[in-house]
């Protein structure tokens, strides 16, 4: 009978742990990324998980040729770098943050709409042995009419 | 003892392993890698998914209602009150499929209306998406003083933009933090239809050729996808179910369109200091598909108002 007490607490402690996670990686996105998008609009999607060293994560979306854009990434600093690459429909690489010094914001323009591929990685830290770090890492785009 | 202590362990990794399950799947627009091998791409962006394996997490976005009535707006179309959802409507959505299909609904209305200075309307499409907001159990997500603060900056489109998009993504990431990615996607559903009802609704065929919100349209092809492996995600789900075959409805016309897309040259403007995507699009976006399109949208959008 205790070990179903103690397994229900459990239970109860990781769902919750897992609720506060959540919760925890909102207020970064909103503390962190958003400020990033400065005088850009920002679209009012939510895009934020946690993820460990060495994870990807992949963003599809449509851009529009009448808009300028800002790309914000962010990592907590729990996390090493966290690098981005922008891929067109057909693979083709078209931004790539580590040639940037891993800079967190890309501003870009379309003369054609266009599907765009975001590809976004935490890098894997060196001292190997250790647990993985993980953190939250947040997505977020600002816009603003064409200049 | 050490059997209990090992049912105990088996108990525990049971445990771990739900939490990380669920961890994985509860955020924004995305998915699990299982859910993402079964794509259906039309030939035109049918590259971009290839490599769609290699990433745990995966986000599908749509142009938020934000974004959509910008769109509208940049193309130069005009402000028509009568294509917006009546607020009184608002008593008629009591499931919850009904009110995250209105909450995306209204707060595109509500996006349209602030972008077109319209201040008593801005106040009411407003109250319309808290009452959405508030049927689903989303606290707090619309405050009175958001409406406070909305009613005193009211001739300030800057701040009634960021109001909204504030309210759009703690509605979303409120969603989505509890566990409810099937209701997210219905409420992005209805804010992506009701930008493509608007902007149908809003051409004029006499400037069929050449009209700017006609090219917007053809754009959201690119998005129509997106749209479907997005609701693909949570399929089983009744709601999202019936939602699912009304969409496929509108893709079953947007595949009659061809996209035609040269090779994207990026190339950066050491003046502006941004990258530009340079690159150049052919359609063949007929009247006659047009026509069928606005229908098909016009449809569904009376079937999600109703």
């Amino acid at each position: 009978m205790k070990i179903y007490r103690n397994l229900s607490i459990l239970t109860l402690l990781v769902f919750i742990s897992a609720m506060s996670l959540n919760a925890q990686c909102k207020a970064f996105a909103k503390r962190t990324c958003l400020p990033e998008l400065g005088s850009y609009t920002h679209d009012g999607n939510y895009h934020a998980a946690v993820l460990v060293e060495g994870e990807e994560a992949e963003l599809f979306k449509t851009f529009y040729s009448d808009m300028d854009y800002r790309l914000s990434i962010c990592g907590e600093e729990t996390i090493p770098q966290v690098e981005f690459t922008v891929y067109d429909a057909n693979r083709n690489v078209l931004y790539s943050s580590r040639e940037a010094n891993f800079v967190r914001t890309w501003d870009f323009r379309l003369e054609a709409s266009q599907q765009l591929r975001i590809v976004i990685k935490v890098n894997a830290a060196s001292n190997q042995g250790n647990t993985p770090a993980s953190g939250c890492v947040s997505i977020m785009f600002g816009f603003r009419i064409k200049q | 003892m050490k059997k209990l202590h090992q049912i105990t362990n088996h108990v525990l990794a049971l445990v771990i392993l739900f939490t990380w399950v669920f961890t994985s799947c509860n955020s924004g627009g995305r998915s699990s890698k299982k859910a993402a091998d079964s794509l259906d791409v039309s030939t035109d962006n049918a590259a971009i998914y290839d490599d769609i394996k290699k990433a745990e997490t995966i986000f599908y976005t749509l142009p938020s209602p934000l974004e959509s009535a910008m769109l509208i707006k940049s193309a130069g179309a005009l402000f028509d009150d009568r294509l917006l959802n009546p607020i009184e409507n608002t008593k008629n959505y009591s499931t919850n499929k009904s009110l995250a299909l209105n909450l995306g609904i209204y707060t595109c209305d509500l996006s349209f209306a602030s972008l077109y200075d319209q201040t008593q309307l801005i106040i009411n499409y407003m109250n319309a998406a808290k009452s959405m907001a508030d049927g689903l159990g989303i606290l707090d997500v619309i405050q009175q003083e958001d409406i406070d603060r909305l009613e005193e900056n009211i001739h300030n489109t800057e701040v009634i933009m960021e109001i909204v998009s504030q309210t759009y993504l703690n509605s979303n990431s409120y969603l989505e933090d509890n566990n409810q990615s099937a209701i997210a996607s219905i409420v992005l559903t209805g804010g992506w239809l009701e930008g493509l009802y608007i902007s149908t609704q809003l051409v004029d065929m006499k400037d069929f050729n050449g009209n700017k919100l006609v090219g917007r349209i053809i754009d959201q092809k690119l998005s129509i996808d997106i749209l479907m492996n997005l609701l693909g995600d949570s399929r089983g789900h009744p709601a999202i179910d019936e939602v699912y075959s009304q969409i496929s409805r509108v893709k079953t016309v947007f595949d009659k369109i061809t996209l035609k897309t040269t090779p994207v040259k990026a190339e950066y403007d050491q003046v502006a200091d941004v990258t530009i995507l340079k690159s150049q699009v052919q359609s063949d976006l007929t009247p006659a598909v047009f026509k069928e399109l606005s229908d098909t949208v016009a449809e569904i959008r009376a079937s999600f108002i109703r």
